[in-house]
């Protein structure tokens, strides 16, 4: 009984951490500027490129995906300079030309880096229990995301790049007036949310076969908990991560891994025609 | 007045403010271009005619989203969903039904009608939870993930439905082409001469079709809403039946676009409906101009061509070359290269006649520019 137990909440652990991480990125930027960067998918590519030959390199792993997060980052205030900064006001058009960035992306990495890298192994070893042995590292992995979002949240409401974010978020108008430059916040959001995917792309790395097109795997997950959650990552990203975590951990357990998308697709579908703007949208006019 | 001959009138309908190209010169020069793409089989020997099929089959896929996205102003990334759907339904129901008797002919209606109607269902999901303008791409797309992933999967034997193995990611092949029947032995249209023509009547016909909806009251509330989904609904017109209307519409062409695909080279893989084939479409549509059925026909055959001419020297270059094309496009030319060079004319041509008279006529709204003009009440 206790090893059944153990071993769902380990699924839906793992299931809860990786749509969180997934979406933590892509919430970022979405709730700023409401703006789904569609390169999302190869941000954590990059940050899984970097970290992997930072690891290769002899630094040690944490320090790796440091290096993966800060590299992906930096490529996103880039793109926002040159791209995202002239679109503001088209969502559209922004969603069309982060395609198109994406599609430079993967392909430039295959033909620059060819059809892939050595990976590294997963560390920390496995645990066992009733039988059946758990991936150690996958635990820290649920704490890490648990961590992102506390940290997220200090960020947010805590730093004076956090207030003057909520701020440019609530009313951009009025926070330009009041002179912040929310042109920089946009770009250091931007920047933060490509840094997020990153991060996710270096926390799975070891865990994952280096390709180009390793983005797309990542990407669905992402997609369907930011609709689900909403533009808030707090009151959105997280409760959608943990309802949809529990779908996926359900269906993956029942019918396998494909069957767990294909649960957490219906569960998209049939939430935004009862809450069409998100767990967040719902709680938010609650609330007021 | 006397009222106008049917032909002035059947004219008239293909002519309004939603596209481009009007009067006899332009109608001139469309019969022109048909004409020469009649007679191009005669110049080329049956294998490069065949091969020619393959660019017009992408064309339907590529009005139906100009009609989704340009007209209605809604961007879905399902397009190949669609496509691939219909081109699994064709394949179904051909390696099980057989050729003879012109059943192929009932394959493509069933693929057509599966694609129709999953698109009318997902679409309820969509429209009618008022789904903002980003959401429905990115659910679009997951959708279109998805169902490769599940197409990807089938490899076992477990996965068949009648005669016909799905096959997991090698694809579906060995299914019979469009097989008209006809008095004296069945004609089977394999990527020849014959094939050629049909697919071009086709495209022709589904045009024409296109330039009348679009300029009909349906095509005119779809813009409105476009531009102003608010005003609309205040107008009274239910936006979501007529967005509805238009994604169905759209699914519908993407779906007859895979029959005619798989029906031409005789297979359909998951890959035709994967993330870099999604973004195919798009590409074509952005590029030529989104929001006039003419610049996306013209931009959809111009960028397959410059696509194929760069394939030579490797997929992944022609890919990055898109991707290029696509980003600059967005930032440089939004309304779409074709559609912009086909207004540059009139466009230099008023700013002359406004530098002329100093104050130009106000209402020059010969650029295409919304133009809503519901000529009734609520819906």
């Amino acid at each position: 009984m206790f090893d059944a137990v153990f071993g769902f909440l380990y699924q839906f652990g793992d299931a809860f951490a990786f749509l969180v991480l997934c979406a933590t990125g892509l919430a970022v930027i979405f709730g700023m500027m409401w703006v789904i960067n569609l390169a999302h998918g190869e941000f954590i590519m990059c940050g899984a490129y970097v970290t992997v030959t930072a690891a290769r390199a002899g630094l040690p792993l944490a320090l790796a995906i440091l290096c993966g997060a800060v590299v992906a980052g930096l490529v996103g205030i880039l793109v926002e300079r040159l791209v995202i900064r002239h679109l503001y006001g088209r969502p559209l058009d922004t969603i069309v030309a982060t395609w198109g960035i994406s599609l430079i992306a993967a392909q430039g990495t295959l033909i620059v880096l060819g059809p892939g890298l050595p990976g590294i192994s997963t560390p920390l070893g496995s645990i066992s229990a009733g039988g059946l042995s758990y991936s150690v590292y996958r635990l820290v992995l649920m704490a890490t995301a648990l961590a992102i979002l506390a940290a997220l949240y200090l960020v947010f409401n805590r730093t004076r790049f956090g207030i003057l974010a909520r701020a440019t978020i609530q009313v951009p108008h009025m926070a330009e007036a009041l002179g912040v430059d929310t042109r920089l916040i946009y770009s250091l959001t931007f920047g933060l949310g490509a840094a997020l995917a990153g991060a996710t792309g270096g926390l799975y790395a070891p865990t994952m076969t280096m390709v180009p097109t390793m983005g797309a795997q990542f990407i669905m997950e992402a997609f369907v908990t930011v609709v689900v959650g909403g533009a808030d990552v707090f009151l959105g990203t997280a409760p959608a991560g943990a309802v949809l975590g529990l779908v996926k951990a359900a269906m993956t357990s029942w019918q396998g891994q494909l069957f767990g998308q294909i649960g957490l697709l219906i569960a998209v579908i049939v939430v935004i025609r009862v809450l069409p703007r998100g767990i967040s949208g719902f709680l938010l006019r609650e609330r007021s | 007045m006397a009222r106008p001959g049917l032909p002035v009138r059947l004219l008239r309908r293909l002519e309004g403010p939603q596209t481009m190209g009007r009067g006899p010169l332009f109608w001139l020069g469309f019969l022109a271009v048909v004409a020469l793409a009649a007679l191009y089989p005669l110049t080329a020997d049956g294998y490069t005619v065949g091969n020619t099929i393959y660019f017009f089959n992408w064309c339907f896929m590529a009005l139906g989203l100009c009609l989704i996205w340009g007209y209605g102003g809604a961007l879905s990334f399902g397009q190949t969903a669609f496509f691939g759907l219909a081109g699994y339904g064709y394949g179904i129901v051909t390696l099980n039904l057989g050729a003879a008797h012109g059943l192929t002919l009932l394959a493509v209606v069933c693929a057509v009608a599966a694609a129709s109607a999953f698109a009318a269902v997902l679409g309820y999901f969509l429209f009618f939870g008022r789904i903002g303008g980003v959401f429905l791409g990115i659910v679009t797309l997951s959708v279109t993930l998805v169902f490769e992933r599940f197409m990807a999967q089938t490899a076992g034997p477990e996965w068949h439905v009648g005669v016909a193995r799905l096959n997991g990611f090698n694809g579906m092949s060995g299914m019979p082409p469009l097989t008209i029947p006809w008095p004296g032995g069945d004609i089977a249209l394999f990527p020849d001469v014959p094939l050629y023509y049909v697919v071009l009547a086709l495209l022709v016909v589904v045009y024409l079709g296109l330039r009348i909806l679009v300029n009909s009251r349906f095509g005119n509330v779809l813009v409105a809403i476009r531009e102003n989904p608010l005003r609309a609904t205040m107008l009274g017109y239910d936006v979501r039946r007529y967005q509805l209307g238009g994604f169905v519409i759209g699914a519908a062409l993407a779906g007859l676009s895979g029959v005619l695909y798989t029906a031409w080279g005789q297979y359909i893989t998951p890959s035709s409906m994967g993330i870099t084939a999604a973004a195919l479409p798009i590409v074509w549509v952005a590029v030529g101009g989104r929001a006039d059925l003419t610049a996306t026909l013209l931009g959809t055959l111009s960028v397959l061509a410059g696509f194929q001419l760069l394939t030579v020297y490797g997929s992944q270059y022609a890919l990055v070359v898109m991707g290029l094309l696509l980003v600059l496009t967005v930032l440089l030319a939004p309304e779409g290269l074709i559609a912009g060079l086909a207004r540059l004319p009139g466009r230099l041509a008023r700013r002359g006649r406004q530098n002329g008279n100093g104050n130009g006529n106000g209402n020059g709204n010969a650029n295409g520019s919304p133009n809503a003009n519901p000529n009734g009440g609520g819906a």
